[in-house]
């Protein structure tokens, strides 16, 4: 099911038949550089397109859940916590690989701690949409509450497992520092998070548009009876991606620990407005959207934070509400039936 | 008359505390395109979901080439060999027709052969291809709609109001396709308050009102006795033709 179809192959551009937020982009990003000098500019900008991926990695399965199936899941914050905490254990043992001053050995730890955080967060996930999503369906009050209890619980767990402190997971030395472009400065995990977040959109952007599952997936999204009255269990497939969103879920939350490099059992939860605001802004089942969502998100709190630090915090708050009375259905609205 | 493919015994629905079908009976014969017909709200399109797995029969049985399918999810249903059009045509907006159909091949590849005999039935589909169904006009997507539940062969296609909101012209061009459908020998239950489309490629025909079967016979009987239309279906369904 998931072979790659060349006869799939969109042939037409990522943001599809609407250039209209792809404006709005290029305006946020460009525009600043009449109030900033281009060198800061460039280095706020990459900041901001880390942030971004980030936040996207975190966010893509979560707007997927949500377009497939109609469920609204506050406990996609527990993932990403428990992600931190299951790289940080991998992690905190290999200090000696952690610890020297080289990418390809820091890598022999830190690939480890993201294929353990995976691989547990996206069971974990499984489990989760058995035991507390599946008997709230259709039902969006029981699972705003349900998931709420959901993440206050794994919250619990983590202080019964990890303790109750905050933990210190300091970023391996190979990603410290930073890289010089002549007289411009990037921050090595900053760019490390682009590469990531990137390829992640990639393979998302791949699986969603040349195979056949991410064809399932897409018309799911726009209509999942349809998709069942052509012989096909939605149910199953909404599995997977929750599975898959979760585990993507636990590898933003080894990226986002690494970023903090301080990890808490309540940075899911933290994290999760900004989740929030970056799958409303995108318009809610888009990947695109939310690729895009998060890189304004990105862009704008790194730009208002160096322009105006005190609206810093606001300013996604500020940038969604304009977004939406601009299109109340996010960015790039999916068609439902 | 052919042996039935579908038939329903006793069948009742509910949805929520609404008591729609209330004991539906009917056989549908293989190679016969069979009409459902009556007013709004007599209980066609939940009879179709109800085949479909949709909803659930509370009561009764639903049985294809005899197997018993009532208690069946709609994926295993449809696998059986039933293809649905439901009345809002099910299309994906947001996916090309080409994609719409890849969706509707469960086999795999289209067949080169099939695709061919399915471009001559309904031409608008080899012309937008690769265009976006959400930009298909009312006529196109509903083609679209009936493509993708003959793009493989399937025992039984169930289609729900076909001509509702379409122009004469689309209408005509949709009589033919149906035609061309029957000639290939496929079973079809249609749902239809058109009475002339009715009367145009109807071979059987039941009338249903109030939840329950209230007339079985042929459609030319029916075509032919005025004051039964005028019983059975009232002036609402004349003022169609």
């Amino acid at each position: 099911m998931t072979t790659a179809d060349p006869t799939l192959a969109a042939k037409k551009p990522i943001w599809g038949d609407d250039p209209w937020p792809m404006v709005v982009l290029a305006a946020i990003a460009f525009l600043p550089l009449l109030l900033i000098n281009p060198k800061t500019w460039l280095v706020l900008t990459v900041a901001g397109l880390a942030m971004g991926m980030m936040i996207f990695i975190m966010a893509s399965g979560l707007t997927l859940v949500f377009g497939l199936m109609g469920v609204i899941n506050f406990g996609h914050g527990a993932f990403i916590s428990l992600g931190a905490f299951l790289g940080a254990t991998v992690l905190l043992r290999m200090t000696g690989w952690t610890g020297v001053d080289s990418i390809p050995l820091n890598l022999v730890a830190v690939l480890p701690a993201i294929v353990f955080a995976v691989l547990v967060t996206g069971a974990l996930g499984w489990a989760f949409e058995r035991v507390i999503i599946r008997p709230v369906y259709d039902n969006h009050l029981k699972q705003i509450l349900v998931t709420i209890g959901g993440i206050i619980v794994a919250e619990q767990m983590i202080h019964v497992v990890w303790g109750p402190d905050q933990i210190a997971l300091p970023r391996p030395l190979g990603f410290k520092g930073a890289v010089g472009f002549g007289e411009i400065v990037f921050e090595k995990y900053r760019l490390l998070a682009c590469v990531l977040g990137l390829a992640v959109f990639a393979g998302l952007h791949f699986m969603l548009n040349r195979t056949k599952l991410g064809l399932l997936i897409r018309a799911g999204v726009e209509n999942g009876q349809m998709v069942e009255a052509l012989g096909y269990r939605i149910r199953l497939l909404f599995v997977l991606v929750f599975v898959a969103g979760s585990a993507l879920a636990g590898l933003g939350g080894v990226m986002w620990g690494l970023y903090q490099e301080i990890i808490t059992a309540g940075m899911g939860m933290e994290v999760m407005v900004l989740v929030f605001i970056v799958i409303i802004i995108g318009g809610l089942g888009s990947v695109g959207g939310c690729f895009v969502g998060a890189i304004l998100v990105g862009l704008v709190a790194n730009y208002t934070g160096f322009l105006v630090p005190k609206l810093a915090l606001a300013s996604n708050i500020g940038l969604m509400v304009v977004i939406l009375m601009w299109r109340p259905q996010g960015l790039f609205p999916v068609i439902r039936q | 008359m052919a042996e039935a493919l579908l038939a329903l015994e006793g069948v009742h629905t509910h949805i929520g505390r609404y008591h729609i079908l209330q004991g539906v009976d009917f056989a549908v014969p293989e190679g016969e395109l069979t009409m459902l017909l009556g007013r709004n709200g007599a209980g066609k399109t939940t009879t179709l979901k109800t085949v479909m797995g949709l909803y659930r029969a509370s009561q009764g049985a639903v049985r294809f080439a005899g197997q018993e399918i009532q208690a069946r999810d709609t994926p295993d249903i449809s696998r059986l060999g039933i293809a649905y059009v439901p009345e809002d045509m099910g299309i994906f907006a947001g996916l090309t027709v080409k994609e719409n159909l890849l969706l509707a091949a469960r086999e795999g590849d289209i067949d080169d052969a099939r695709l061919r005999w399915l471009f001559k039935l309904f031409p608008p589909m080899e012309k937008f291809w690769g265009l976006r169904a959400g930009f298909l006009s009312g006529g196109q997507k509903q083609m679209l709609a009936i493509s993708r539940a003959v793009i493989e062969k399937r025992r039984l296609i169930l289609i729900d109001e076909p001509t509702k909101g379409l122009a004469p012209a689309i209408i005509g061009a949709l009589i033919e396709a149906f035609l061309e459908l029957k000639r290939s020998g496929v079973t079809i239950l249609l749902v239809e308050q058109n009475f002339h489309m009715a009367r145009s490629v109807g071979d059987g025909v039941f009338v249903m009102d109030d939840g329950k079967i209230v007339h079985a016979g042929r459609m030319a009987a029916l075509a032919g006795d005025e004051a039964l239309q005028q019983r059975l279906l009232g002036l609402s369904l004349g003022a169609h033709q």
